[in-house]
């Protein structure tokens, strides 16, 4: 036994990694794609059958898929712009030395600890128009009131702003680690040279903060492309389908209409959008660099 | 191998010498009259329901009568749909009675034969004493869970559309409640009053969930979602009921109709800003509560009005409780389903605020006392002329109402001025793919 364990050991170390990869993660991607070629449904008369690339091509003849695509990209570029934004701006305040800076830092974790579907709920009820208190809080500012969640052109930047609003702690969170770690000397050099704030951060600290960003962006921008819980929650993809992104129309053809197969094809192209973002994000950064 | 077999089958063998033995000896304690079934623990998945909410508190009572255990578990209609789906197709066989939506899932769950066959159940006196008068059951509520010539399900509660309406904004403004469309129209414009915070109707705007609700009005205008097996919601009539429909809740609605389903409209109803709210019957206690609602002792309810086409609200059966074909323990299970569609239980329930199936409970004096007023007439005058469905009936119907309801919402976002007959055309191809698909 002992001498089976020392001639195997390089198999045998790894194997309950192997072991964990292969179950919760291959298998499953890899029986979405297969279930993705059948014609899977609950709601058919005839048997689950193998119809090869059929799924595919009525995915890409369906208008819903487009408009869930484009309302994905629109989501997650509004909402991953504003919160690296707001996110590298509240770095930058937290990392200076004031008074009660960890009861603030405190604080901002709030949001990303909350749950998702509570914190859907009460921006529902903030969104409502008439009896909600967005409004209310518009009338004062002397704004004029706005239909929010039930209106094709501002039920995506409503979302966006739960989504900034839960989510922009966690960028200043990674870009204040960063920060943290940035070396000194520049800094000593550029006070040498006289150079100002605005040109001390321009020329120093953003270029050497930038891969803490991108990983910020890169974090943010997978989850937030997968949105699920805030817009079920809120407007389950409605006002008609002006807010179904990818994500909620898998979800409504698995769920709603039990069309396993379907379903499982709107996850693939899924996968395979936020594996090529995410891939060409990193190829970026690579070239960047050189 | 062999010694092991040998020692399972001694085992075996010993327990059965001892339950022969505990069943002829008679030195076991036996169990009381009518508690054969008495240890069995039965899983019933049921949904948020003022039914559930009724009975919740009865459970302990039907334990200890019957011995049988039962554990509960309550979930939001669509997620209870999923929940089931997903166990059921797993050929799982921890479910042994659940609620179900005869309209909704009826199709898709007898095709995939999730429901165990109950009139089989029905029929045998010894499985169903006459006392439990199965007769009295009203005979539409029955054909609402019958597929075929088969029952799935025992009908619970009914329910139909109807108008809420403010009493004193109705008394203040010398207006009867509409008996026509063109009155409900003509009322809504004249309560409506945005600059104090007053809306002249509601209903429901939420793509799949408002199909039902604008059911009603489909029907006044002459049109229907189905006929000989093809969608027909591109005819005139539907088109001109849509436009109707999209038009009284752009003008008279409050902002974000579109994205209201019930919970959102019996808010704002509740809250005193609209003076008019169409939808299900059963949603009148939530306007009653005098907790939950600010105008509690305003509230009145009259008959859905007529259209160009008559007067034809829809009474469906909304829920029904089910024994899955995958469980172990029916004898128990329907010992449970009886008990929960006893008119015992179904009085309380009725009490509480339901609005149940069988024909004494709503002749009997306790209940009629209670009910608020007007109610029994209206159930009355809509159940004779009713139509007993209020959604496309056919499998793939989540998709279909998704297809119709998409119409619906651009015709409220535009007030009816859209192109809805391009639209309706374009939905009528989609529900009519749907029907193909699944061989209907």
């Amino acid at each position: 036994m002992e001498r089976f364990i020392e001639r195997n050991i390089k198999w045998l170390f790894p194997l309950p990694a192997a072991v964990f990869i292969v179950s919760m993660m291959a298998f499953p991607v890899a029986y979405t794609i297969w279930v993705s070629l059948t014609d899977w449904s609950m709601t058919s008369s005839s048997a689950v059958q193998f119809v090869g690339l059929k799924n595919y091509i009525a995915l890409f003849n369906d208008p819903r898929f487009f408009n869930a695509v484009k309302l994905t990209l629109y989501f997650t570029g509004l909402a991953v712009s504003v919160e690296t934004v707001l996110g590298v701006g509240i770095a930058l305040i937290l990392n200076r030395e004031f008074k009660g800076k960890n009861f603030v830092k405190g604080i901002l974790l709030l949001p990303m600890v909350a749950t998702p579907v509570a914190i859907g709920l009460a921006w529902t009820l903030f969104y409502e128009p008439t009896i909600g208190l967005g409004n209310y809080a518009l009338q004062l500012l002397g704004l004029p009131a706005s239909k929010w969640l039930a209106s094709n052109t501002s039920v995506i930047p409503a979302l966006a702003i739960v989504d900034i609003w839960e989510w922009t702690p966690m960028v200043a969170l990674i870009v204040l680690a960063g920060l943290a770690a940035l070396p000194h000397d520049p800094y000593e050099a550029a006070m040498v040279d006289g150079a100002n704030t605005w040109q001390v951060f321009r020329y120093i600290t953003l270029p050497l903060l930038s891969p803490t960003i991108l990983v910020a962006v890169v974090l943010r921008g997978i989850d937030a492309f997968k949105t699920f819980d805030i817009i079920y929650t809120m407007t389950a993809g409605g006002p008609g389908f002006a807010s179904e992104t990818l994500n909620i129309y898998a979800y409504n053809l698995g769920f709603g209409y039990f069309k396993f197969g379907a379903a499982s094809s709107a996850l693939v192209a899924l996968l395979a959008l936020v594996l090529g973002g995410s891939l060409l994000v990193l190829w970026m950064r690579r070239t960047w660099e050189q | 191998m062999g010694k092991m077999m040998k020692r399972g089958a001694v085992f075996a063998a010993a327990v059965t010498a001892a339950a022969v033995l505990t069943g002829c000896g008679g030195s076991a304690p036996k169990a009381p009259e009518g508690q054969k079934l008495s240890g069995q623990t039965i899983r019933f998945v049921a949904s948020n329901h003022t039914y559930t909410d009724a009975i919740k508190s009865l459970i302990p009572e039907f334990e200890k009568k019957t011995g049988i255990k039962v554990k509960m578990e309550s979930y939001f209609e669509d997620q209870l749909t999923q929940k089931l789906t997903v166990e059921l197709t797993s050929g799982s066989s921890t479910i042994d009675v659940f609620m179900t939506r005869p309209l909704q899932e009826g199709r898709l769950f007898s095709k995939n034969k999730w429901y165990e066959p109950l009139s089989p159940y029905v029929t045998d006196t010894k499985k169903t004493p006459a006392d439990w008068k199965w007769n009295d059951f009203q005979k539409s509520a029955v054909e609402a869970t019958t597929l075929n010539g088969n029952l799935y399900a025992v009908p619970i509660v009914t329910e139909w559309e109807t108008l809420f309406y403010r009493k004193d904004l109705f008394a203040q403004a010398g207006l009867q409640p509409p008996k026509t469309l063109a009155e409900l129209e003509a009322a809504a414009k004249q309560l409506n009053d945005p600059a104090n915070g007053v809306y002249g109707i509601v209903s429901r705007g939420q793509r799949g969930a408002a199909v039902t609700q604008f059911s009603s009005y489909l029907y006044a205008h002459g049109g229907d979602f189905l006929k000989g097996g093809e969608c027909v919601i591109d005819t005139p009539e539907a088109v001109k009921a849509i436009q109707y429909y999209g038009k009284i809740l752009h003008d008279y609605g409050p902002p974000g109709v579109t994205n209201m389903s019930w919970p959102q409209a019996q808010a704002l109803m509740a809250s005193g800003k609209v003076a008019m709210w169409t939808d299900a019957s059963t949603l009148l206690p939530g306007l009653l509560d005098p907790q939950k609602s600010k105008v509690a002792d305003k509230i009145g309810i009259a008959m859905f009005p007529g259209g160009s086409a008559g007067q034809h609200p829809y009474m469906v059966v909304p829920w029904a409780v089910s024994i899955s074909a995958q469980s172990k323990q029916k004898e128990a299970a329907w010992e449970f389903v009886k008990w929960l569609s006893s008119e015992e239980v179904m009085k309380k329930a009725q009490l509480a605020g339901n609005t149940t199936t069988r024909n004494a409970i709503w002749n009997d004096k306790d209940v009629l006392a209670k009910l608020h007023p007007g109610m029994a007439d209206v159930a009355k005058q809509t159940g004779a002329i009713a139509v007993p469905y209020d959604r496309p009936v056919m499998t793939a119907v989540v998709e279909a109402r998704d297809a119709i309801g998409d119409v619906i919402v651009k015709s409220i976002e535009t007030g009816g001025t859209a192109d809805i007959a391009g639209l309706a055309k374009a939905a009528v191809a989609q529900v009519n793919e749907l029907l193909a698909k699944s061989g209907e």
